[in-house]
């Protein structure tokens, strides 16, 4: 059963018969179907009479041949010319592959969709803004509707279990910058003004905005997980259907959250960053923590508290927003809520950075500089 | 007869079988765990070469279960699983390789990869096992069996997520079929299709069966099925297989969810159309004449 297919051409009463053998199952055709390709010669007859075993894919192969040799088959065995049968039967166009674009064409097309879908995301983005809007009103009005435990929960997810990273994070960005800073610094002799670098950029955009990256990494990648796998398995169709709205249930708590704790993780961020700092200063510039605290008093103003505790609710609404409208525009399969998620935390980071640029230049043009 | 009597006979038959070498998969004292749960204990099943075997069992059971162990995504505690005479428990992937060529298995969704076309999937275990198959000839076979399946001809590059259910089962079934197994693995082939749609789904497994002589191992909950294409049925119950046979049998004896199961209102429904159906036919046959032809 398992011996190699094989074929030989032989001239019988003046006419050419290809002679296969062996077994002509998948396993063991090896480069018969080559070797048949390669068969010019009209060929009156291929014998199947020394073939042992046959499945459909040898079956396939003796058709494919004889219809291109326009030949008979002789000595098939009642199996193999029922399987013969059966696939030739089966012969008949399919398309296996979508039709082929010109490449230009399709750079062209690729350019265009793309723009129609930024455009498109952009509404829905801005169309979702408002559905969450429209949201906040209808639980405003009434707040029986309002999900405490929901919001409550996700303070903790959001928040809390950022605590650490985010900490972390911060002061060790403070140390870069006390570093980096003072390297330059001392150039001038001005290693005290280190202070100012470190407290001003964290207080004002740093803190912030490493703030709002990682939430948007750790928590808006996963509400676009979240929802879009909720999408996937109906569950918010369901909820729709048993009268619940997924905004009020899903999008709201969500935003929620994120809105009120950007503010105190910014804040601590800030605060962290600027121990960092502290610390560095203390070590390597032996300038000791009393007169770091005392001089950062004097050449912080807290219009920088202010700058940055205004952006972080805003930050914190684009990092929300992105990542549930993202979820819930999951359809079709699984591979979408990777792509979704990705997208989701791309676009929020991207949004962030491009608002900062304007904030920056609205607080410098309302003399908060 | 009494449970015990097919339970002797059938034994006998099973060592008569195991003596021509007409086996298929033979599972012997299977114990199969999760933490606490004790899913199959002491668990034995034989398949013979060339049958549909139907296996049936409330929800919970172990039917897909016992499907993954045989086909090795799952090892099982204790017991021998035999699939053509070799051992199947406790080989590594290398080893099994050469039996995994020998079977086709249809999960319950179809399990299509989601980021390959219908055509892509079905290629893929012949371009993983067979990269001398060139890719022109590749697509035909492809093309084929997407055809043999019952697929419109422009399924090819659809992706799954544009399929519909029963669609994405053809597709399923398809890709199974792709290295023409000798043994085929079906897991609820027809639950989720509409009545018509089973029907036809049922007949092409049947149709399959015969023309390229497969062994299949049906999981099912569709009486329809079982009384349509299944030459024997197993019985899943009290962690084992409680009794096999055709379902003349296995109305025989006194099992109380044997009896529920065929005799319960879907079960009778599902007898009535089969015996419709004979009727259907004898009438035909009596109208068409004396079937020898003379007049």
């Amino acid at each position: 059963m398992n011996k190699a297919a094989d074929l030989a051409e032989e001239n019988r009463d003046g006419s050419n018969v290809v002679r296969l053998s062996g077994s002509l199952a998948i396993a063991c055709l090896g480069d018969l179907p080559d070797r048949l390709d390669a068969v010019q010669r009209p060929v009156s007859a291929i014998d199947l009479s020394q073939v042992d075993h046959m499945d459909t894919i040898g079956a396939w192969t003796i058709h494919r041949a004889v219809k291109r040799l326009n030949c008979e088959i002789s000595g098939a065995s009642e199996d193999a010319g029922r399987l013969i049968h059966a696939v030739g039967e089966l012969d008949e166009p399919v398309s296996i592959r979508p039709d082929h674009v010109h490449p230009l064409r399709r750079v062209v097309g690729q350019i265009g969709e793309a723009v129609c879908a930024s455009g498109a995301t952009l509404m829905g983005l801005l169309g979702f803004f408002g559905a969450t809007l429209v949201a906040t009103w209808s639980v405003i009005r009434h707040p029986h509707r309002f999900r405490l435990n929901a919001v409550v929960q996700r303070f903790e997810v959001v928040g809390v279990s950022a605590l650490g990273i985010i900490g972390l994070m911060s002061f060790l960005i403070g140390i870069v910058i006390a570093q980096q800073g003072s390297v330059q610094l001392r150039q001038f002799g001005m290693e005290m003004l280190t202070i100012n670098l470190v407290g001003r950029l964290t207080f004002r955009e740093l803190g912030v905005l490493m703030t709002a990256i990682m939430v948007a990494g750790r928590s808006g990648s996963a509400f676009a997980a979240q929802l879009g796998t909720m999408k996937l398995t109906e569950e918010v169709d369901a909820m729709r259907t048993i009268g619940v709205s997924p905004m009020e249930a899903l999008v709201l708590p969500r935003t929620l959250a994120v809105v009120v704790m950007m503010p105190l993780l910014g804040f601590y961020a800030s605060v962290m960053a600027v121990i960092g700092g502290g610390f560095l200063c203390a070590v390597a510039l032996e300038i000791p923590p009393i007169t770091f605290v005392q001089r950062l008093r004097e050449v912080v103003p807290i219009t920088d508290l202010w700058v940055g505790l205004i952006k972080a609710p805003v930050f914190g609404i684009i990092i929300a927003l992105s990542g549930c409208f993202q979820g819930m525009q999951v359809k079709g399969n699984a591979e979408e809520v990777g792509l979704r998620t990705t997208a989701a935390v791309v676009q929020a980071i991207f949004l962030v950075i491009v608002i900062d640029a304007f904030f920056a230049v609205f607080f410098t043009w309302v003399g908060w500089n | 007869m009494s449970e015990e009597e097919i339970i002797q006979a059938e034994e006998r038959r099973v060592d008569e079988a195991v003596e021509r070498g007409d086996i298929a998969i033979s599972v012997r004292g299977l114990r199969n765990s999760f933490g606490d749960q004790v899913i199959h204990e002491g668990l034995d099943l034989h398949v013979r070469k060339g049958e549909i075997l139907g296996v049936v069992g409330g929800s919970g059971t172990g039917k897909s279960v016992l499907m993954r162990t045989i086909i090795g995504l799952q090892t099982p505690d204790e017991g021998e699983i035999q699939v053509f005479g070799e051992s199947m428990v406790g080989r590594s992937d290398d080893e099994a390789l050469a039996i995994r060529k020998r079977w086709g298995v249809l999960f319950q969704g179809g399990a299509l990869f989601s980021t390959l076309t219908v055509a892509e999937n079905v290629e893929v275990p012949i371009r993983e096992y067979y990269p001398n198959i060139g890719s022109q000839l590749r697509d035909e076979i492809a093309a084929y069996k997407i055809r043999m399946t019952g697929l419109p001809t422009e399924a090819g590059p659809k992706y799954p997520s544009e399929l519909s259910g029963g669609m994405k089962k053809r597709a399923g079934l398809a890709r199974a079929l792709a290295l023409d197994p000798d043994l085929l693995f079906l897991d609820e082939p027809t639950a989720g299709l509409d009545p018509i749609g089973a029907a036809a789904f049922d007949e092409m497994t049947r149709k399959l069966q015969q023309t390229l002589g497969l062994t299949v191992f049906l999981i099912t909950h569709d009486l329809d099925t079982l009384y349509s294409i299944c030459d024997r049925v197993a019985v899943l119950a009290d962690k084992k297989v409680t009794a096999v046979g055709t379902i003349d049998e296995l109305l025989a004896t006194d099992h109380p969810w044997i009896q529920e199961y065929f005799n319960g209102p879907r079960g009778r429904a599902a007898t009535a159309a089969v015996s419709r159906e004979k009727d259907r036919e004898q009438k035909k046959q009596a109208a068409d004449g004396p079937p020898d032809g003379r007049r």
